[in-house]
């Protein structure tokens, strides 16, 4: 499911709702990708958040992805799965993705999991843009 | 136990499919949220179910909607206890590298037995590997020590 690939992107600090499960925002260079969902624990919600991601990382050559968590209250150990394909994608394109906003009990799971240690883990949006190329 | 003390004791026999386990988390969840019982647990217990219901749709029963998936649990003022059984011929639970080594840890699969293990305080698997058992306690201190992280 590429929804990414049906929208005509404005990269003039508008928001684009690209799928029901994201939307993006363009500040500057950066591309800020809010998850929207408070529950990601579906087949149709992971194809879909796949199926944006790595078409948008193709098409943007070195691109600064900030993935915004605020509205994050639940999630599986698949979207991990998920935000490691989308991390590879990234960083083979040589980009930079941060992950921001997480709350504490989706962050313990990042910690169980050790996935703290290998991504940038940010409290805010404001914060993940801090050294990136605005 | 009393049967006085259980606040649902209930079996499901379900298709394999992620609308039917669903159905289950919910009302599971649900009881746990009538009666009072911590965010932590609730999240825990959730987590837990949706992990382990994946691990039978997808590695058990391999998708297939015709098989089923058994579950049996017992809710009681102390705890949350649940059996989840699929067809398939089951795995080594210690066979399963540890994804949080180094060489594991951008791996994009292999998370969902540690989440289990680290949010439930009995876990343990049959002897064909087919069947898992986990116990979360309301208080997790009251977990009995022999019977932690089994498996």
């Amino acid at each position: 499911m590429a929804y990414y690939s049906a929208v005509n992107l404005n990269r003039e600090n508008k928001v684009d709702k690209i799928n029901p499960n994201l939307s993006l925002e363009f500040r500057g260079q950066v591309v800020i990708a809010t998850l929207t969902d408070e529950k990601i624990l579906d087949e149709d919600q992971l194809q879909g958040l796949e199926g944006s991601f790595l078409p948008l990382i193709e098409q943007t050559p070195q691109i600064q992805l900030i993935i915004d968590f605020s509205n994050v209250k639940f999630l599986t150990s698949s979207v991990l799965g998920l935000l490691i394909r989308v991390s590879k994608k990234v960083y083979e394109t040589d980009g930079t993705l941060r992950l921001c906003s997480i709350g504490p009990k989706i962050l313990d799971v990042f910690r169980i999991t050790r996935l703290d240690k290998i991504f940038e883990i940010m409290t805010s949006v404001d914060d993940a843009m801090i050294g990136l190329k605005k | 136990m009393t049967e006085a003390k259980h606040i649902l004791h209930k079996s499901w026999q379900l298709k394999s499919t992620e609308a039917e386990v669903k159905k289950v988390s919910s009302e599971v969840l649900k009881t746990l949220e009538d009666n009072e019982f911590e965010e932590d647990m609730i999240f825990a217990v959730h987590l837990s179910l949706e992990e382990a219901f994946i691990n039978a749709i997808k590695h058990g029963n391999h998708g297939d909607p015709h098989k089923k998936i058994l579950a049996e649990c017992l809710i009681t003022p102390e705890k949350f206890d649940i059996s989840i059984t699929d067809e398939g011929f089951g795995f080594d639970p210690n066979g399963v590298p540890d994804p949080r080594c180094n060489g594991n840890l951008y791996r994009s699969c292999g998370r969902g037995v540690l989440l289990i293990q680290s949010y439930m305080d009995v876990v343990e698997y049959n002897s064909r590997g087919n069947c898992i058992h986990m116990i979360r306690y309301r208080d997790r201190e009251k977990a009995p020590i022999s019977e932690k992280k089994c498996s």
